[in-house]
């Protein structure tokens, strides 16, 4: 059972890394319909592998410069009050309820990947809460550095705030609601806010892991082959990337993300979950 | 803004200490899964339905004094907590930098994040 739930973990590290859409929507559904394992021990599982990936992938981005520190900090108020949110109706509704929310949440994921992601870079003009908490910046491109500013502070903080929701109720990092916040609403560019979204992450899942140790839904024999191998599995994801063909990959996805709503759904519905 | 201490301090003391909490709660959580399969392999696991652990392998101080005492899931718990304590380590440092940077307005903002983590392990929800 161990040795499955290794290498579980290691297929779901290994395409989280590979698309850069988390590892925590393939994992929750995998222990879940795949394993039997119930929605509430698999949700703490997913948590903590989350922390472990964010971590290890923050570490190396934080240093080229990709990540703009202060928007993290700034919107981290609205993920981790959001997650405190999520892990608080997690343990008032039924796992019915919250498979049925995270196939909706798959779905949506599924779609997204599929879009076109549309880039808009704005310098001038920022948001004037941008100003005051200075959140423009800075980062590395082929052609140097270049400025950046950001727009709808609001918009984005009140995105956050869902997201943290969503990743503390189903144990995922909710990195396509960060996306929709940091790429639609707030106008970075792609290479800063899918770095700065990841280093929030660790942080957010923190918040709720926390309450889920309190409420003993983090199983120690569960967990650690769990961690272990989605750890290794995005260690290897980040090797590979650079080979990896990212376009056929999200679509791989978005057909296996599909299907795992579907059967979520399902088996939600005839009370199998 | 005082020159001797930036940004760039923050992110290169903030990627340390990510790289190390995760290396440091990876190989606690894979020594105390090894000897958990040593000693429980045996056991049979039924996490379809949910029960929810016992109470010492819920709270900080009984996951620390299990994991003194040599017990394997406590030991496991014990790497976990380092993983989720790593984060909250980032915040808190993060939240130093800012103040030698004399950047009050995010000590504030880094602080209201790390009360907010604290509580949640903490707390009694």
């Amino acid at each position: 059972m161990t040795l499955i739930i290794l290498l579980g973990g290691f297929a779901a590290g290994l395409l989280g890394a590979l698309t850069g859409l988390g590892g925590g929507m393939i994992i929750v559904p995998l222990l879940s319909i795949g394993l039997g394992v119930n929605l509430r021990y698999a949700i703490g599982a997913s948590l903590i592998s989350i922390i472990a990936t964010s971590s290890g992938a923050a570490a190396a981005y934080v240093r080229e410069g990709f990540t703009n520190i202060r928007i993290g900090m700034f919107l981290e108020i609205a993920t981790t009050i959001g997650a405190l949110i999520g892990a608080f109706i997690a343990g008032l509704v039924s796992t019915t309820f919250i498979a049925l929310v995270f196939a909706a949440v798959l779905t949506y994921s599924a779609y997204l990947s599929l879009r076109p992601r549309v880039e808009h870079v704005s310098v001038a003009d920022s948001h004037s809460w941008s100003r005051a908490l200075r959140l423009d910046g800075t980062y590395p491109t082929p052609e140097g550095e270049q400025a950046y500013g950001v727009q709808r502070v609001g918009t984005g903080f009140s995105l956050m705030l869902v997201a943290g929701t969503l990743s503390g109720l189903l144990g995922i990092g909710s990195g396509a609601v960060k996306v929709l916040a940091m790429d639609q609403a707030m106008r970075l560019p792609f290479k800063v806010s899918t770095t700065t979204s990841n280093f929030m992450i660790g942080v957010t899942a923190a918040a709720s892991a926390g309450v889920y140790l309190r409420r003993g839904y983090i199983d120690p024999g569960l967990s650690f082959p769990v961690v272990l191998g989605v750890l290794a599995g995005s260690f290897v994801g980040s090797r590979l990337l650079t080979r990896a063909h990212p376009r056929r990959l999200r679509q791989i996805f978005a057909v296996v993300v599909l299907l795992l709503a579907l059967e979520m759904v399902y088996k939600a519905l005839t009370g199998s979950l | 803004m005082s020159r001797s201490w930036n940004d760039l301090d923050i992110a290169r003391y903030v990627s340390a200490i990510l790289r190390g909490g995760l290396l440091l709660s990876a190989v606690i959580t894979a020594l105390g899964g090894v000897l958990y399969l040593m000693r429980h392999s045996g056991d049979t696991v039924a996490y379809r339905t949910f029960v929810g652990e016992p109470p010492h392998l819920r709270s900080v101080v009984g996951i620390v004094q299990g994991a003194a005492r040599g017990d394997a899931p406590a030991i496991i718990q014990f790497g976990l907590l380092l993983l989720i304590a790593t984060p909250i380590a980032r915040v808190a440092l993060a939240l130093l930098g800012f103040y030698l940077e004399r950047d009050r307005r995010y000590v504030a903002i880094s602080a209201v994040v790390l009360i907010i983590l604290v509580l949640s392990l903490l707390g009694r929800v």
